[in-house]
């Protein structure tokens, strides 16, 4: 497909689209895919995700050591240079070890904008936590709408929500159409879609977004030339995915993705909030309880696991390619067991554990050969 | 010589044997449960026992097994045995060793007893959560975990509401396990004898404010054993009332736990267990003492949120505010408080790879800390069980330069 020349801009130079956004709405950083964005927009703000630009930490090597993983590393470092001076605000939605720490030396050396720490639970499986999760997001709504001077009603989120599913439901199908053919659109595009989605404004999200899945329904691309070998149905599973190259990567090498469940994919949008419930907080934490979680919450001890092989299978997937940031801890931790319930389900997987920026791409290159010759 | 060898003796506490005798039969105890009929838990460190206690399940410790492990020497076996297991070299070794063990028995003492079910609480790092639910997956049994919201500046209402509804479902849980009703009255006197096992290990630990201090960090790490595991009983709280008395004498008769104190250090972050004496001797030699630690104070830092007469409506908030659940100011607060209450000269911080919540953080609780108090800060890199991440000659050349700089200070 033709991505539009605004989305390649927009996922190039993230915080330079922020430069000119500011000048219409408020700026809110967020650093998770638990931030319930549909707060921040009923407010008439933006959410805007940070992932770090990659730069050298400089600043950030004084307050985190070496143990860190980058995307915290890089978001500090962003924080404290004053590249992130043009928020307003930085919400973190606590997660891990290490976000929940990054949440505290954001607090303690940055001033300029307003922090706000959401301190969800770290189980998703029981009424109390639900009834928790939603208290934590009316904590939510007051706080944020404190810090930016509004009042929050129930018809404003009502709004957010249903700007949010018109995004979200755009996006699965795009997921649909990719499953069906992977072919009608490459890698770095898919990643380009994703990345700006949590960028960009979210009203000209929606419309750019709906005209992808136009182009893409009517897209006449072909499976490759009769006799040339179908590519290889790839599913990635992990964390935060900041590297266009290994989409590239896993292409050259005669892969193409069938699916994701990544922080920075499928799990960004997967699920709906309900319309219909008269409570929209309690709506909102609802999606979250019944999301796929991410490996720092708790859903139950097979959860992970089992939705993971139905993914999997659903998507037709040859092979699943696991991608993880170094120093990790929740990903590293389920790697074991979510390997071996792929392993008796008969899928092959691989694993891959980088670090920003990337390090010389030919050892990535060789073992995803490999692994896609393998399959 | 003869008479260096009579200090040592002198310096020796007495009731560390009682200790270990009490620690040797509470792990037979607990190895031969499937015999007795009792039930074993096991549950993390930071975690509620109390309820364990008063149901008469066995409470055992995964991480007390890990610092076995560490003081063993053991853990570069056993964190490679879970690497193998495809567990990376990044994660936390207590949960590596621990991993390690279990297909095996291996480790210093044959395994640790099988457990009945597992109980998580989340107040010290996310780490164990992941933890138990690998544990929960092998040895197929019933999980529980209580999530206590970290508090970065408050602990709200709904985070306290939260936790308390928690504690029902735990005593729902642990009666479904045993198949017995909890017993309240029980559980009202378990829970004061844990306040009062708490306050006689703060009482031991505030010794340490005497010039010398009658004991260093390293021997509190040895002594933690019990708060840690045995809180709530009976045998605890006697065992701390002899440690108690013994440190008074020693006080008395001005017996110091090194030789000639001369500086009086802090300790932050867990112990570096393989080279416990390594480092206690280094630090003796140069007649510096730690006398007190953010680590062994952490199982009595939160009393003033407990009400002995309503420990089950209080706990929530106790086990929620505990050290590493809050944020690194109030750690840094904490930090100060303990460095002025001790009189030290300087600080010696241990940045852990093991333990994220503890060591990110530590650079700005150093900052905050010299320009509060101006004390010099030592800052060891290392692991606290796993040796491959130590350095002996780099430590021990960071170790005589931080002494120089104290003894310039004096």
């Amino acid at each position: 497909m033709k991505l539009s020349e605004e989305l390649l801009l927009i996922a190039k130079d993230p915080y330079g689209y922020a430069e000119t956004l500011k000048a219409e709405k408020k700026i809110v950083g967020t650093l998770c895919s638990y931030t319930p964005e549909e707060i921040i927009i009923a407010t008439g703000a933006h959410p805007f995700r940070l992932f770090g630009s990659g730069q050298k930490a400089r600043l950030a090597d004084a307050h985190l050591q070496s143990y860190c993983c980058s995307l915290a590393r890089g978001v500090l470092e962003d924080a404290l240079s004053g590249r992130l001076d043009f928020l307003e605000g930085i919400v973190f939605a606590h997660t891990c070890d290490t976000m929940q720490r990054l949440s505290d030396i954001c607090r303690i050396n940055k001033d300029g904008f307003f922090h706000l720490d959401l301190i969800l639970p770290a189980k998703l499986n029981t009424e109390s936590a639900r009834s928790y999760f939603r208290d934590v997001l009316e904590i939510f709504r007051k706080d944020l709408g404190a810090k930016l001077g509004v009042e929050i009603a129930d018809s404003d989120l009502r709004k957010a929500i249903s700007a949010m599913n018109r995004i979200r439901k755009s996006f699965t199908r795009i997921y649909e159409l990719i499953n069906k053919n992977p072919s009608i659109i490459n890698g770095e595009e898919l990643y380009i879609l994703n990345r700006a989605a949590m960028i960009m404004d979210k009203k000209r999200l929606a419309d750019l977004v709906e005209d992808a899945v136009v182009q893409l329904s009517s897209d006449s691309r072909e499976a490759p030339d009769a006799g040339a070998p179908l590519p290889k149905r790839i599913f990635l599973e992990g964390g935060v995915c900041n590297y266009p190259d290994i989409y590239n990567i896993i292409e050259e090498a005669g892969g193409a993705i069938a699916g994701d469940n990544l922080c920075t994919g499928f799990r960004y949008f997967n699920g709906p909030v309900d319309e219909d419930n008269p409570d929209p907080l309690m709506a909102i934490a609802d999606r979250y309880m019944k999301r796929i979680v991410c490996p720092a919450k708790h859903a139950g001890i097979a959860d992970r696991g089992e939705r993971l092989v139905e993914m999997v299978v659903e998507k037709r997937a040859q092979g699943v390619i696991f991608f993880f940031l170094k120093f990790c801890d929740p990903h590293a931790f389920d790697y074991p067991y979510l390997q071996q319930v792929l392993e008796k389900a008969g899928i092959p997987s691989l694993m891959l554990e980088v670090d920003d920026p990337l390090q010389a791409g030919g050892q990535l290159q060789t073992r995803v050969e490999a692994f896609i010759e393998m399959i | 010589m003869a008479e260096q060898d009579e200090g040592k003796e002198r310096r020796k506490i007495k009731a560390a044997a009682k200790m270990k005798e009490i620690m040797t039969s509470y792990y037979i105890d607990a190895k031969t449960a499937g015999q007795t009929g009792k039930k074993v838990a096991w549950i993390t460190s930071g975690g509620p026992v109390e309820p364990l206690i008063a149901m008469d399940i066995i409470p055992v410790y995964p991480e007390n097994h890990g610092a076995m492990i560490g003081a063993s020497k053991m853990g570069v076996e056993l964190c490679r045995k879970a690497e193998e297991m495809g567990y990376s070299s990044d994660l936390c070794s207590y949960a590596r060793s621990d991993i390690g063990c279990a297909p095996i028995n291996g480790g210093p003492i044959g395994g640790l007893p099988e457990p009945d079910m597992l109980v998580c609480c989340n107040n010290i790092c996310g780490t164990v959560l992941k933890w138990y639910e690998v544990q929960a997956r092998y040895f197929n049994i019933p999980l529980f975990i209580l999530d206590t919201p970290f508090t970065h500046v408050d602990f709200s209402a709904e985070a306290k509401k939260y936790v308390k509804s928690q504690i029902l479902e735990y005593i729902e849980f642990l009666e479904n396990a045993t198949g017995k009703r909890f017993d309240y009255d029980r559980m009202q006197e378990v829970g004061k004898l844990s306040l009062e096992g708490q306050r006689l290990w703060q009482a031991v630990l505030d010794m340490a404010v005497n010039r010398p201090s009658p004991l260093s960090a390293f021997d509190a790490f040895f002594h933690l054993a019990l708060i840690v595991t045995l809180r709530g009983t009976r045998q605890t709280v006697d065992y701390y009332k002899i440690l108690l008395e013994e440190m008074q004498e020693r006080v008395a008769q001005q017996i110091g736990a090194v030789a000639e104190e001369k500086y009086r250090l802090l300790w932050d972050n867990l112990p570096i267990w393989y080279r416990m004496k390594w480092l206690s001797e280094k630090f003796a030699s140069a007649g510096a003492c730690l006398v007190a630690d953010t680590y062994t104070t952490a199982w009595c830092g939160s009393m003033k949120y407990i009400k002995e007469d309503d420990f089950i409506e209080t706990m929530a908030e106790g086990y929620s505010r505990i050290y590493l659940n809050i944020g690194v100011d109030q750690m840094a607060e904490q930090v100060i408080a303990m460095a002025e209450k001790y009189n030290v000269d300087g600080i010696v911080m241990h940045s852990n790879r093991s333990c994220k919540p503890y060591s990110f953080g530590q650079y700005d609780i150093q900052r905050i800390v010299g320009e509060k108090m101006g004390i010099p800060t030592l800052m060891i890199e290392a692991d606290m069980v796993d040796e491959r991440s130590f350095s002996e000659s780099q430590v021990e050349t960071r170790i005589e330069a931080f002494i120089e700089v104290l003894q310039g200070k004096k």
